[in-house]
């Protein structure tokens, strides 16, 4: 795929690094030389000196040719500006970086007024990231799907959880009735585990279901013993802002300490029912007045990485059960290993990270239909999210009555709200957003699940793992 | 230094030469010539070495510029070593300095020769000879990055370290695309050069001879009297236009190719290459008719066949320019110092850094005019940040440097000072002949072997633009911690 990419920044680098690895053409167009410099000489890039914004250059970079723009400078304005003129100019989809919460409100507008295909804001990004630590506090990844109404739950089994040794079947259909296990890790391998599969200790299951079922079922694993209601946040910027109404809505209450005396105010204006302390978050006497150690969460998220650090490693001192950590230069990378900090989030990857996945379902998509994309051990195994169109061949058809691929499970149909754990009966209607688990790489179109070839036995095994939640 | 990667890599290069090989062997088994054992034998050890060098495992798989330069600058020694084997095996030239100087000279398209009858080689030998300009022009590891299919992301310092001109860039995002790009474009540029000559009735053996010579701006030809034996109005003009051709920068015939003709024709570097032919052709036009030829047609057609052949460093000659006036021999002599364009196959100065030195020298004037002038040098509307500045004058000082060790070294044989300004002026420059003694239709046989290696050093020098040899002299490269 050929990708431009405007801003040779952080993420831009990071993006670049990635995309270039994989097997992309990837062309940067940035002002500073000093940077390009940088990626000219690691990367396998294109690097062009320039103003994203003028039309010569754009045309230089060969924009009328490229699939996806991404325009990722520190401006919000000139990254829409760049994907205004690389449509008009030619490209064929356009992803702009826009962090002001002020466009945030007007995002629909700007994405179908603009033409822009995606929009990706660091800090919400950030925000979202965190907010799903708190809510699954021991899990290994989560990611949602289909606009949030599904999520998928990576979380590790060890001894103490009740469901050792059980087979799937056996689990309680109370907590396991309205979930699937839709993949297995065992010493690094992917299993799409059927109803005799047997848990065992250390394996990781990827849980996949309604947010409210899949939070049950962890409550069962006993992943969760008690709800955090109170978090101390230091620092409040864009990140603060997103986070504190997030955690709002999982009625966690909030308290943020920033030294700035006019952000204060400011947060206090947009965040009434949160409180604001006005102080310095490394300070150890005003943590221990402001009592950190009765603290469910505590979360560093200033703009520098060495307050964090610090106060982190306090918290963590009084025992917070959980501490979020935000890094931005990966620096210390070697540091943190032995520091024992468990959840440290770095908006920049964050960023790359969604970029990356977008375009990794893009490349997959032929047609466009994939709507998103999660990635199990460095792709053993993917689980795809597809649109049910008049194109698929087997709408309206019993599941059973399908021979689907090696190695493929349907895990969750979404029906406008309603979230359908398949069974051999249940049918794909048009329109349904289907979340499909796979060991075969080159799905790229739903049809491509029906098997076209005999083998029996597998056909037979994905029918019995269509039909494996427990019966109830 | 990365030892390891050095190594690993020169072995895969070390295998693409014996891979280069393989058409010669056909050649002399195709003639029954005497000249297969030697082929034979130096394939095998090429692939002895290889196959052992690839075997080694490094830890840090990255090429650093360090490394980068180091591959560039070694492999281009080792394989004009290996490159010699089959002159010295077959018993074509009898001595194993002046088969290493005929290698190095055809590897860096020189064309230099110490050969005084080519005529009854052995085909085989004949055509390694001339096929080693034609890898050699657009250069031995860009070939092995246009082959291999996994080009890493640092592999891009050694395209720099062997692509000529000041600041090589890439066509398309991918360092491996570029250089099957180039090669693509190099391969049929030549092929469609083979095919006109076959139709101005050269023999195809010839033909491809003087094709490859011609691509690479090497010189090396099958007769005695270089490309005069054909005395053939259509092959003269052929070769003209195409040694004007090969010395383009390849990548205006990639945005020729994508459609932009117009930017490709703006190129203030091939408008001051073109200038300069042009300007040149004239001059000795004027200077050789009457003198030297009656017919106005006679004294163009040679003019400008000679100024090609000297300003693209290519060598070959219709005619003995050594009988010329001093004024078009001076005007020769010059040519040799400018070559060609940038990220073409021809050596020499090139016209790049001559028009930022010129544009240099402008803006030195002006801030004597005005103290507070700040005045940045552009080429094609484009800012040359001053980095490629600074680099073009230690460039230009290096090469004039060099030029001047050399040439008193050389002067210790005690030949007559044309003949020895001459010799190191058409090394350096990677021409072929020169003037005096070592012109058109004598040969470098009669230096001692002393400066026969100096030669060889400086043809190195000019074809990898000085700086990946030199770092090899400074023992500071070699340290593994360098401080």
């Amino acid at each position: 795929m050929k990708i431009l990419i405007i801003g040779d920044g952080k993420v831009g680098y990071s993006l670049a690094e990635n995309l270039s690895k994989e097997d992309n053409d990837v062309t940067i167009i940035d002002k500073n030389a000093e940077a390009l410099k940088k990626a000219e000489e690691n990367l396998d890039v294109m690097c062009i000196k320039g103003n994203g914004i003028s039309v010569n250059t754009l045309l230089e970079a060969g924009v009328d040719d490229t699939d996806l723009l991404i325009a990722v400078t520190a401006s919000d304005e000139l990254n829409m500006v760049c994907c205004l003129t690389g449509k008009k100019l030619g490209a064929a989809r356009t992803i702009a970086r826009i962090r002001d919460h002020e466009y945030a409100s007007e995002l629909a507008l700007l994405k179908e007024r603009i033409g822009l295909d995606m929009v990706i804001n660091p800090e919400q990004a950030a925000a979202d990231e965190i907010a799903r630590i708190f809510r699954y506090p021991s899990a290994i990844s989560v990611d949602s799907f289909s606009r949030r109404k599904v999520d998928m739950v990576e979380v590790k089994i060890t001894s103490d959880t009740p469901a050792v040794g059980l087979k799937l079947k056996d689990l309680p259909s109370k907590v396991a009735g309205s979930i699937l296990i839709c993949a297995v890790v065992r010493n690094d391998e992917v299993f799409i585990p059927n109803g005799d599969f047997r848990i065992e200790n250390d394996d990781i299951l990827c849980i996949i279901g309604k947010p409210s079922n899949v939070y049950g079922f962890y409550k069962y694993l006993g992943k969760c013993t008690q709800k955090i209601k109170n978090v101390m946040m230091v620092g409040g910027g864009r990140i603060a802002y997103y986070l504190a109404n997030l955690l709002k809505e999982m009625d966690i209450r909030v308290k943020v300490i920033e030294s700035d005396r006019e952000r204060c105010e400011e947060l206090s204006e947009l965040l009434p029912d949160t409180l604001i302390i006005h102080g310095d978050g490394t300070e150890e006497d005003l943590l221990k007045s402001e009592n950190i150690g009765e603290m469910g969460g505590f979360i560093a998220i200033t703009g520098r990485d060495e307050d964090n650090l610090m106060s982190s490693l306090l918290a963590k001192q009084y025992g917070v059960q959980t501490v979020v950590t935000k890094i931005t230069r990966m620096n210390y990378s070697s540091i943190l290993k032995t520091l024992h900090l468990d959840n440290i989030v770095s908006p920049k990857h964050i960023t790359a990270d969604i970029i990356l996945r977008y375009v990794r379902s893009l490349k997959n998509a032929r047609g466009s239909k994939i709507e998103s994309l999660h990635r199990i051990i460095n792709g053993q195994a993917e689980i795809v999210e597809f649109i049910a169109n008049d194109s698929t061949s087997y709408l309206n058809i019993p599941l059973k009555d399908i021979k689907f691929a090696r190695d493929t499970l349907i895990a969750v149909i979404v029906r406008k709200n309603e979230i359908i754990i398949p069974h051999g009966n249940d049918v794909i209607k048009k329109d349904d957003r289907v979340i499909i688990v796979t060991k075969n790489k080159a799905v790229l179109d739903l049809n491509q699940l029906a098997s076209t070839g005999g083998l029996q036995n597998e056909l037979q095994n994905s029918l019995k793992n269509i039909g494996h939640t427990p019966v109830v | 230094m990365n030892y390891r990667i050095v190594l690993r890599t020169l072995g895969i290069l070390l295998l693409c030469e014996a891979a280069a090989m393989l058409p010669s062997l056909v050649t002399a088994i195709y003639y029954r010539g005497n000249d297969i054992g030697a082929f034979a034998v130096t394939i095998l050890l090429l692939l002895l070495f290889g196959v052992s060098m690839v075997k080694v495992k490094p830890k840090v798989k990255e090429i650093y510029a360090r490394d980068g330069f180091a591959i560039v600058g070694i492999g281009w020694i080792l394989i004009s070593v290996f490159g010699a084997m089959p002159f010295y095996f077959s018993g074509a030239i009898p001595t194993v300095i002046d088969s290493f100087f005929e290698s190095v000279s055809g590897f860096t398209t020189t064309g230099a020769t110490i050969l005084k009858q080519v005529e009854d080689l052995p085909r085989g030998i004949l055509f390694w000879r001339s096929f080693t300009h034609w890898i050699g022009g657009m250069g031995v590891l860009v070939l092995t990055l246009a082959i291999l299919p996994s080009v890493g992301a640092r592999t891009l310092h050694i395209m720099k370290a062997e692509s000529p001109g000041p600041a090589p860039g890439k066509l398309v995002p991918r360092v491996g695309q570029t250089a099957k790009i180039l090669y693509a474009i190099y391969s049929l540029l030549t092929i469609v050069l083979v095919i006109l000559l076959l139709l101005a009735g050269m023999p195809l053996y010839d033909a491809l001879i003087h094709a490859f010579g011609t691509a690479g701006t090497g010189g090396f030809s099958s007769r005695n009297t270089s490309i005069g034996a054909y005395n053939n109005v259509y092959i003269d003009v052929i070769i003209t236009i195409f040694m004007m051709i090969f010395g383009v920068n390849f990548s205006v015939y990639y945005f020729i190719f994508k459609g932009s003709l117009k930017a490709a024709l703006k190129n203030g570097e091939l408008l001051l290459y073109l200038g300069i032919a042009a300007v040149s052709t004239v001059f000795i036009a004027i200077n050789i008719h009457g003198s030297m030829f009656d017919s106005v047609g006679q004294s163009l057609r040679h003019a400008a066949f000679q100024v090609s052949s000297i300003l693209t460093t290519t060598g070959y000659s219709t005619t003995d320019f050594n009988q010329w006036p001093e004024l078009s021999k001076m005007i020769l002599l010059v040519l040799m110092f400018i070559g060609g364009c940038a990220g073409s196959t021809a050596g020499g100065i090139k016209n790049i850094r001559l028009l930022i030195l010129g544009k240099t020298i402008k803006r030195e004037m002006v801030r004597i005019v005005h103290p507070k002038a700040v005045y940045t040098i552009k080429v094609d509307g484009k800012v040359v940040d001053e980095e490629t500045v600074s680099g073009v004058m230690t460039f230009y000082f290096a090469f004039m440097a060099i030029f001047t060790v050399s040439l008193i070294l050389v002067s210790i044989d005690g030949k007559d000072m044309v003949t020895t300004i001459s010799s190191v002026a058409t090394c350096i420059g990677n021409v072929g002949p020169g003037l005096g003694m070592v012109g058109p239709l004598g040969s470098f046989a009669d230096y001692s072997v002393f400066s026969k290696i100096v030669l060889s050093f400086c043809m190195i020098v000019g074809r990898l633009e000085i700086f990946p040899v030199l770092l090899l002299l400074m023992p500071h490269f070699w340290k593994k911690v360098s401080i």
